[in-house]
């Protein structure tokens, strides 16, 4: 297949890693991986804060991008990245676009996916060849369970990485807190959610606290980082690209 | 030729400002701040809502068909949204009928005079209560109060908020930021002639309240109430409750008198094999409440041979105008949505300055009182006391769409601001995204967080609006090299090309196999 991959305005200038091994493990898969270079961000952090005519380019941009039928799917490692697509592009098209840009929307938004369900659904692939020693535990993002209903699907992922210790994470399917713009403007009660969360990544004893957006995670190991708890965070397709020949080196989490 | 002017039509009103509780005095986040510094609150509230949590999923997950009972929920709701004027009137007429008497009240004010006049007329100077949320949200008991009237909450959770002289935090579970200690000091201080030595444990302190109240029950002669739903097609009101002081209320005295939002209507009485489903199950987590009060009109040598309904508006009609927003009225005061929402059990239902707190009083008392209506608006920090996590949606049983309406709200809050600086840094950020090329520098200049890093590259304070986020949270140095410049790099392109023939080689490897 051809993927356009979409880095994500956060993945491509603070996450590269969990980019670079998106497009990895994509390309070990035997696909052909693009990267449209206009691409820059879906607009997710202006709808979710309330601005809805700022990011109309940025709508119309993403959709010029990959709208390309040479382009079969458009893959990005971030859930809310791809629930930004599927359920609001169309809302911003709707209210502020014209009849060309509704349709450009409609065209790419059938073929957008997050990394996990791409690889169950699309490639029907589970056992991705990963090899990963380490104790991991799994925290499903709000978007990527609630909005794109991923369900099990990354779960089903880790439990067929060769050597993984996959730990369940107690009251997993809670909000991290970080909620975009929200950890901004009600940083308080963002940091009351982000205690709880990390006191149950704590019980797990876990190396690797894991999830598929890099957003979540910069929230939760920023709150680990500063606690210095010694679990660290890696995005879901850092852990499907370690392979047993390049294993994915853990650097030294902050004690 | 003269011609006649007929008028744009006016956007219907919003509960008048400076009336009811539907405002709080401060916005969310500064009075989350210190509910949030309430260890015992956050006890209470986390205890609370993971015990119902659990309760709801039980015997939600039951049923078979709990998925199809809400899409019935949330059809009939919209149904009844859609033709509510005709549906209103046909509920007076009903009830008409029956021998009851129908009043239109267009906001709190209006609906507060009218309660207090009917009490009057009987020449009772005190009412026994039904726990309502209608009655909450107009401050019909400060109104009372303040014409000498008193009122006696009768459902215990009610009361205890009452004695305190505090404000419900619950829709359902008024009392929720309360524990039993602080509960025996509030009877021990507020209820006349009880027991000194009354202990804390919950059996004592619910038969302290019953004496008080059985005594209320038996002696007066108004009761005011809400209603749960009121049918259209007969005329019935209904209030579903768990103690049974409802139905004390609702047959002892000789006068009744409902206030009833306007949204709370529903068009058949089979309407309510599904509503009397979905309601318990979702709010108290039971299968069936106890206690399931129906009434039509006056029953001649039965139960309370006056009866008045009260049809509130309040911002209703304001909210039904709003294509999107109007949804928010299918509520049915379940709390489901406060019981899962993580916002919620962190900061407590003060923090939202409503009678509706939570997710749902985060849609709804927006649309109700408006967010404008003073500089600073408290209620327009509502919308955005939200992760948008998701949790409340997959809670309704009507289905209400909670984060997509609060997404709305906050756009109609942006659109309504005029220039703001954030205005002006959205614009800008999104003038930056719309072109890769300076999308491209300005990840360039980004690089220059790595000068304010530490040298474990983690950057650990930043300057407001930020410094609530870094106070708790480090984050990391932007990377020396962007995704983009490491694929169009040498290193980039050996390491797609090395992955590539991986696969090439897997393939050769199984086809020889």
């Amino acid at each position: 297949m051809r993927i356009g991959l979409f880095a994500t305005c956060l993945g491509d200038t603070l996450f590269p890693e969990a980019v670079k091994s998106t497009a990895v493990l994509l390309a070990r898969l035997g696909h052909d991986v693009v990267f449209p270079p206009g691409q820059t961000c879906c607009g997710q952090m202006h709808v979710n804060t309330g601005y809805q005519r700022e990011p109309v380019p940025l709508v119309r941009n993403f959709a010029e991008q990959f709208g390309d039928a040479s382009i079969d799917a458009v893959v990005m490692p971030s859930g809310s990245c791809a629930g930004s697509v599927r359920h609001q592009h169309e809302i911003i098209a709707e209210r502020y676009g014209d009849a060309a840009l509704r349709s450009g929307v409609a065209t790419v938004k059938a073929k957008t996916y997050e990394l996990s369900e791409f690889l169950v659904d699309v490639l029907d692939a589970t056992d991705v060849g990963a090899y990963f020693p380490h104790r991991v535990t799994y925290h499903p993002t709000c978007h990527s369970l609630r909005m794109l209903r991923v369900g099990e699907k990354p779960l089903r992922l880790l439990r067929a990485v060769d050597s993984i210790d996959l730990v369940e994470l107690p009251e997993a399917d809670a909000c991290c807190g970080f909620g975009g713009t929200f950890a901004v403007k009600n940083a308080d009660t963002s940091t009351a959610m982000l205690q709880d969360k990390m006191r149950n990544v704590a019980t797990t004893g876990a190396a690797v606290c894991t999830a598929g957006d890099s957003s979540c995670l910069m929230h939760i190991g920023g709150g680990l980082s500063r606690i210095k708890s010694g679990t660290r965070t890696l995005h879901l397709a850092q852990i499907l690209s370690s392979t047993r020949t390049a294993p994915h080196v853990l650097t030294e989490a902050a004690r | 030729m003269s011609s006649t002017f007929l008028g744009m039509p006016a956007t219907p009103p919003r509960s008048p400002y400076g009336t009811g509780n539907l405002r709080g005095d401060r916005k969310f986040p500064a009075a989350a701040h210190d509910d949030l510094g309430n260890e015992q609150l956050r006890r209470n509230l986390g205890k609370a809502t993971h015990t119902i949590r659990a309760k709801r999923l039980h015997v939600t997950g039951e049923l078979p068909d709990w998925e199809e009972l809400r899409d019935a929920g949330s059809a009939i709701k919209t149904d009844t949204m859609n033709r509510l004027p005709e549906l209103l009137e046909e509920l007076e007429r009903k009830v008409t009928e029956r021998g009851g008497t129908v009043h239109w009240a267009r906001d709190g004010g209006e609906a507060n005079e009218i309660v207090a006049r009917l009490i009057k007329e009987t020449g009772s100077k005190e009412v026994i209560k039904v726990k309502s949320m209608a009655t909450q949200e107009i401050g019909l008991n400060e109104h009372l109060e303040s014409i000498g009237i008193t009122p006696y909450e009768t459902d215990l959770a009610e009361l205890i908020v009452q004695l305190a002289h505090d404000k419900p935090s619950h829709i359902l579970v008024p009392a929720i930021h309360r524990n039993r200690d602080e509960i025996r000091e509030i009877f021990l201080k507020e209820i006349p002639g009880v027991d000194p030595s009354l202990d804390n444990v919950p059996a004592h302190l619910a038969a302290a309240a019953r004496a008080y109240l059985r005594e209320k029950f038996m002696t007066t002669k108004v009761a005011v109430s809400g209603a749960n739903f009121g049918i259209a097609e007969t005329g019935t009101l209904s209030v579903v409750e768990s103690e049974g002081n409802g139905r004390m209320c609702l047959t002892l005295p000789d006068t009744l008198i409902t206030v009833m939002g306007i949204e709370k209507v529903l068009p058949r009485y089979q309407d309510l094999e599904v509503f009397l489903q979905l309601l318990p199950r979702s709010s108290t987590g039971e299968r069936m409440n106890p206690y399931t009060s129906m009434w039509t009109g006056v029953t001649p040598g039965d139960g309370p041979q006056t009866f008045h309904l009260v049809l509130l508006d309040n911002g209703r009609t304001a909210a039904l105008a709003d294509r999107i927003g109007r949804e928010a009225l299918n509520c049915i005061r379940c709390s489901a949505c406060l019981n899962v929402c993580p916002v919620y059990e962190r900061a407590g239902g003060h923090a939202y300055g409503s009678t509706y707190p939570g997710p749902i009083g985060a849609v709804l008392t927006p649309q109700l009182a408006g967010m404008h209506a003073a500089k600073d608006d408290p209620n327009s920090s509502l919308p955005f006391a939200s992760s948008l996590c998701g949790a409340c949606f997959d809670a309704c049983p009507v289905k209400i769409d909670i984060p997509s309406l609060l997404v709305e709200l906050r756009h109609q809050h942006t659109e309504q601001s005029g220039t703001t600086a954030e205005k002006l840094a959205m614009k800008a950020a999104a003038g930056v995204m719309k072109s890769p090329k300076l999308f491209t520098a300005a990840q360039k200049a980004s690089g220059l967080g790595r000068v304010i890093a530490g040298r474990d590259g983690k950057i650990s304070r930043l300057p407001p609006p930020f410094n609530g986020w870094s106070d708790s949270r480090d984050t990391p140095a932007p990377p020396k090299e962007t995704f983009r410049s490491w694929l169009a790099s040498a290193e980039g392109a050996a390491t797609m090309r090395a992955a590539a023939d991986d696969y090439a080689q897997n393939r050769q490897q199984e086809e020889e196999k």
